[in-house]
C-alpha cells in the first residue's frame, strides 16, 4: 500500500509527464489551473491519465472543486 | 408543430406527454461504459408522482420554491416536474458554484426545499453559510451511501408519498423557475422566468429543430442552465424524445456515447466544441498523405453539395467514416453559453455536421437568435427566433448598437431587484448590454459588449463586482475589476479576461509583496473567474455621493491608458 507522500509524488510526476514538463517542476500544493494553464476539459484528460496508473476509478464529483495536487492525491488515497 | 397553446404552464404540458407517450423510452443513464437506467415515460411518471405526493404531505403548496443542486441525470429532471407538478417554483442553481455560493443563492432565492447529490451535500453541509439560509427546511439527497451521515437530510430515494398526488394548475405569468444568470458575489441576479417564457420558447425552438420518438439528445450542458433546461429536458419531454444523461464528461466516454447511443442531438459550450474539433482534426492530419488527399477532395464535394443547405444524407454518404464516428445520426450540434469562432462552425459544417450557433441570454429565456442553416453563415448568429422582435438601439453610423429585444420569453424581472429590472427591461425591451448589428439578410453579427462582463468559453457569465469581494482590505488605497473588453473594446467575444485596477497608496510600488498578496486572493476565486492582469491608475477613482466607485467614467480614464503595456502580469 503506498503512502499519501508516493501517491502525492506519483500525481506530481504524472502530471508533468502528461504536460511535458521537467520532472520536479511541480509542487503539491501548485493550483494545477494556474500552474499548467489548463481549462477542465484538459484537467479531465489527466484525471483519466490517473485513473490508468492507479488503477482506480475517480468519479467526477469527488474532484469538483479540486484544484492542487495535494487534495487531488489525498482523494486517489481515499481509492486505493 | 408543436401546439403548446392550450397549457397554462410547464407542468400541465409535460402532464399530457408522460401519458401520451407512455411507452416512449425517455431516459437513459449511463456511468462511463455502464447503463445505469432505462426509463419509460409511464416510470418516469410514476417515480415524480411519489415524490410530488411526498412533497405535498410534507406542505409543499402552489408557490413554494425548491432548488436542485444536482449534475445531469435522471432525478434532476424527475425531481423537477415533481415540483412543477405541485405547483412549485424551480430554483435551479449550478452544482460547479462553492458551498458557499449556493447557500448565498438558497438564501436569496427563499426556496424551502433543497434537492441534491449527496457528494454535493457533504460539502454543503460543512460549509459556513448554511446557518444563513435557515429558509431551507427541507432537504433531500440523493444516492447517499447506507451509513452516511446525512446532516439532517432525508435520502431522496424514501422519500415518497403513499396515494396518488394533486396536480395544482399554474397560469402562464406566475413564475415557473428562479434562474441566476450570474451574482454569486454581489448581487445576485435571479431571473424570475414564467411558464409563458418556458412554453413560447419551446415552441419557437422546435420549430427549427424538432424533436420527435426516437430522437436522442445528450445531455452534457449542465441542466441548470438555460439551454440544457429547455432542449435537455422541456422541449424532448414534450415530443417523446429520449435524453441521455451521463455520469462522467470525460472526453473519451463522451466520445463512446454518439455512436454508442445514436445521438440525433447534443449541446456543447464552446470549449468543448474546440475540443472536439482538435481531436477530429488530429486524426485527418494521422492519415497517410494518398487517403489524406481522397478525404480533403470528399470534404471539397461536401462543401460545394451543401452551400446552400445542410443535406445531411449526402453527407453521411461522402464522409462516412466521420459521421460513423459520431453514431451516424448527429443531425445538429447546438453550441451555446458563449461566442463561438467562426472557423470552428465552419470547420464541422464542412464535415457535413450543421452546428447552430445562436445567440441567448437566460433574460430572453434562453435563445434570441439562431442560424437556420439556409444558408449556413459562420460569420454571424443568426436570425431572430419566431416571436422574437430584435432592435439595435442608437446604432453608430456603422449599424453597430445595443441589441434590445421584446417577446413572449422575456423573463418577468430579477427576483427582489425592482431597479435593476426597470434599468433592463424598458418600456418591455430587454436591454442585453451587448452590441451588434443586423446585415442585408437579417442576421445579426455581434461586435462587443457594453456592459462590464465577460463570457468564458465553458460558458460562464463573470461580473467583476461579483469578485471584488477576495480583494477586499487589499493594502491598497483603491481597487476595482474590470472586463478588459470594457476597458479597451476589441470587437470581438472570445478570449475575455478580468484586470484589477489598483490605485497604490503614495509611495507605494506594484513590488513582489503586493503581487503575492493579488496572487492568493486570485487563487481563492474558481479558475475561470480569475483576473489575468493588473492596471495602475494614479490617482484617486471617480466616486458617487454614496462613495460607489463610477465605473463608467473610471474606465474611460483607463482606457486612455495603452492596453498592450498597461496590463501587469501577476
Amino acid at each position: 500500500m503506498r503512502t499519501l507522500e508516493q501517491t502525492t509524488q506519483e500525481v506530481l510526476d504524472l502530471a508533468a509527464k502528461h504536460f511535458q514538463l521537467p520532472a520536479g517542476t511541480l509542487a503539491p500544493g501548485d493550483d494545477f489551473f494556474k500552474k499548467l494553464g489548463i481549462d477542465s476539459l484538459q484537467t479531465l484528460e489527466m484525471l483519466s491519465r490517473l485513473e490508468n496508473h492507479f488503477g482506480i476509478e475517480l468519479p467526477d464529483y469527488e474532484v469538483q472543486g479540486v484544484s492542487d495536487f495535494k487534495t487531488l492525491a489525498e482523494r486517489i488515497q481515499s481509492r486505493l | 408543430m408543436l401546439d403548446l397553446s392550450k397549457y397554462q404552464s410547464i407542468g400541465a404540458a409535460l402532464k399530457d406527454a408522460l401519458d401520451e407517450f407512455a411507452s416512449e423510452v425517455c431516459l437513459i443513464e449511463a456511468d462511463r461504459e455502464r447503463e445505469k437506467e432505462r426509463l419509460s415515460y409511464r416510470d418516469f411518471k410514476d417515480r415524480a408522482h411519489l415524490l410530488s405526493k411526498a412533497l405535498q404531505e410534507g406542505g409543499f403548496s402552489a408557490g413554494d420554491r425548491a432548488s436542485i443542486i444536482m449534475t445531469n441525470q435522471s432525478k434532476w429532471l424527475i425531481s423537477a416536474y415533481a415540483i412543477f407538478f405541485a405547483g412549485g417554483v424551480l430554483v435551479p442553481l449550478d452544482y460547479k458554484l462553492t458551498p458557499d455560493e449556493q447557500w448565498q443563492l438558497l438564501k436569496h432565492s427563499n426556496a424551502f426545499v433543497l434537492i441534491t447529490e449527496y457528494p454535493i451535500w457533504r460539502q454543503l453541509s460543512a460549509s459556513a453559510g448554511r446557518a444563513a439560509a435557515a429558509n431551507i427546511r427541507s432537504v433531500l439527497v440523493t444516492e447517499a451511501p447506507a451509513n452516511a451521515d446525512l446532516a439532517g437530510a432525508m435520502r431522496w430515494e424514501e422519500f415518497r408519498g403513499v396515494r396518488e398526488p394533486v396536480f395544482i394548475a399554474r397560469k402562464r405569468a406566475d413564475t415557473a423557475c428562479i434562474v441566476y444568470s450570474s451574482g454569486t458575489g454581489g448581487r445576485p441576479k435571479g431571473c424570475m422566468m414564467t411558464h409563458e417564457n418556458y412554453l413560447e420558447q419551446c415552441v419557437a425552438l422546435t420549430s427549427i429543430y424538432p424533436f420527435w420518438p426516437g430522437v436522442r439528445y445528450l445531455s452534457i450542458l449542465p441542466t441548470n442552465h438555460a439551454i440544457d433546461f429547455m432542449v435537455g429536458f422541456f422541449g424532448p419531454f414534450t415530443c417523446g424524445a429520449t435524453v441521455v444523461h451521463l455520469r462522467t464528461l470525460r472526453p473519451e466516454y463522451v466520445r463512446e456515447a454518439f455512436p454508442k447511443y445514436k445521438i440525433t442531438y447534443v449541446s456543447l459550450v464552446p470549449l468543448v466544441l474546440k475540443n472536439l474539433q482538435k481531436g477530429l482534426q488530429a486524426r485527418f492530419d494521422a492519415l497517410p498523405a494518398g487517403k489524406r488527399k481522397v478525404f480533403n477532395a470528399l470534404v471539397r464535394i461536401n462543401k460545394a453539395l451543401t452551400k446552400g443547405r445542410p443535406r445531411l444524407g449526402i453527407s453521411r454518404r461522402l464522409l462516412k467514416q466521420v459521421h460513423e464516428a459520431l453514431g451516424g445520426e448527429l443531425r445538429t450540434i447546438i453550441v451555446g453559453g458563449a461566442f463561438t469562432e467562426p472557423q470552428t462552425l465552419q470547420f464541422f459544417y464542412d464535415l457535413g455536421i450543421p452546428v447552430a450557433n445562436g445567440y441567448g441570454l437566460t433574460e430572453a429565456g434562453t435563445a434570441i437568435t439562431v442560424n437556420d442553416l439556409r444558408p449556413f453563415r459562420a460569420d454571424t448568429v443568426g436570425k431572430p427566433l419566431p416571436g422574437m422582435e430584435v432592435r439595435i438601439v442608437n446604432p453608430a453610423a456603422d449599424g453597430v448598437g445595443e441589441v434590445s429585444v421584446r417577446s413572449k420569453t422575456v423573463m418577468a424581472g430579477y427576483l427582489n431587484e425592482p431597479e435593476l429590472t426597470a434599468e433592463t427591461i424598458v418600456d418591455g425591451w430587454l436591454m442585453t448590454g451587448d452590441l451588434g448589428r443586423f446585415d442585408d439578410a437579417g442576421h445579426l453579427q455581434l461586435t462587443g459588449r457594453k456592459k462590464n462582463m465577460i463570457v468564458t468559453e465553458e460558458g460562464k457569465n463573470i461580473y467583476p463586482e461579483d469578485i471584488e469581494v477576495v480583494f477586499e482590505s487589499l493594502p491598497v488605497k483603491e481597487f476595482c475589476v474590470f472586463a478588459a473588453n470594457y476597458i479597451w473594446p476589441k470587437r470581438s467575444m472570445t478570449g475575455e479576461k478580468l484586470v484589477l485596477a489598483l490605485h497604490l497608496e503614495a509611495g507605494q510600488q506594484y513590488g513582489e509583496e503586493l503581487r503575492r498578496e493579488i496572487n492568493a486572493r486570485n487563487n481563492r476565486l474558481l479558475n475561470y473567474k480569475r483576473i489575468h492582469g493588473v492596471v495602475l491608475l494614479d490617482e484617486d477613482f471617480p466616486r458617487t455621493a454614496s462613495l460607489k466607485i463610477k465605473r463608467n467614467v473610471l474606465a474611460e480614464r483607463l482606457a486612455k491608458l495603452d492596453s498592450a503595456s498597461a496590463i501587469l502580469p501577476l
